[in-house]
């Protein structure tokens, strides 16, 4: 079981990810620099968060057309697991592996603290060791993480169960006071139809081991590796 | 050689905190008569095209794609020929 964490000039949780699946998970696992253009040989992609091309145009606008990504989705497409975490889900937006776009957060503030997330979905590759409803907590640092998308996308992102995770309160409520940057319906991460590509703005690397003040970012790789397992049997 | 001029605005309805922070600032300078304030991206791109139809054609293309995101903006291009 191979992990690899895609590097974007300006990408800068790419350590981070890296630390977690081979300290904490003990997983093989490559940096792929975004010159590469295939992903051969892995089972699984993190597009970790940063600033790639120091934000310019948009969010994910430019790292989107960088030669590594159409082999990250063409393995999409083929039903490989990808996770984005902040700007790796800005550029699965940008890259349209997942609907809707990012708009500034609605206060203008950069926002830097752990956020309490409501598992919405369990039965994902992302999600199967959490509990339904479960409440995480997992920090978020972005400035443009306020998830937009047009009714009719929000309606058929509900209808075919997409959205994996919400902003709530301590309480598990999904409250507008919890929603820290004024995404749509509380939106902190969705998955793509068929589930095998998952978008999140809060950062799970920077909370797996109880050592970093939290460790339930954990369950979000266990369940790749968990479900990657099952998958290879 | 060409020149376009490409506006890229926030499509109607889509929230835009950017301009309801300068709008909120033009109100403490006094400016009571601001209704709204919305903003935008101005590009400028110049280009070699044989005429004016294929620079628009282009031009469209590179916005589609990537200069403009059609989930939350809308485009507008001005085209003038140059020395």
């Amino acid at each position: 079981m191979k992990f690899g964490v895609v590097v974007f000039p300006g990408s800068n949780c790419d350590a981070d990810c890296y630390h977690v699946i081979k300290d904490v998970m003990q997983r093989d696992v490559d940096y792929i620099w975004h010159k590469e253009t295939s992903v051969e040989g892995y089972d699984a992609l993190i597009l970790p968060g940063g600033f790639s091309y120091g934000d310019y145009l948009r969010t994910g606008a430019i790292a989107r057309f960088s030669p590594i990504m159409p082999a990250v989705v063409d393995f999409a497409e083929q039903g490989g697991l990808v996770i984005g975490i902040c700007n790796g889900f800005q550029i699965l937006l940008e890259a349209g592996l997942l609907p809707g776009a990012m708009l500034r957060n609605r206060s203008l503030k950069f926002i830097c603290r752990p956020v309490y997330l409501k598992t919405k979905r369990i039965d994902t590759p992302f999600s199967n060791r959490l509990s339904q409803d479960q409440v995480i907590k997992i920090p978020i640092a972005h400035g443009e993480g306020n998830y937009f998308c047009d009714a009719k996308t929000l309606q058929s992102l509900q209808d075919n169960r997409q959205i994996i995770f919400t902003y709530c309160n301590e309480e598990g409520q999904e409250t507008p006071e919890a929603n820290p940057n004024g995404s749509l319906a509380n939106i902190a991460g969705i998955c793509n139809l068929i589930g095998n590509v998952l978008g999140m703005m809060p950062h799970p690397e920077r909370c797996a081991e109880e050592v970093l003040g939290g460790s339930d970012g954990f369950y979000v790789f266990d369940s790749m590796i968990t479900w990657l397992k099952g998958a290879m049997k | 050689m060409y020149k376009a001029n490409i506006y890229v605005t926030l499509k109607e309805g889509v929230l835009d905190p950017q301009g309801e922070a300068v709008k909120k600032s033009l109100k403490i300078l006094d400016h009571a008569q601001v209704e709204e304030v919305r903003i935008g991206k101005f590009i400028e791109v110049w280009l070699t095209s044989k005429d004016r139809g294929s620079a628009v054609k282009e031009l469209e293309e590179m916005s589609d794609k990537l200069l403009a995101n059609p989930v939350i903006e809308d485009y507008r291009v001005e085209l003038t020929e140059v020395e």
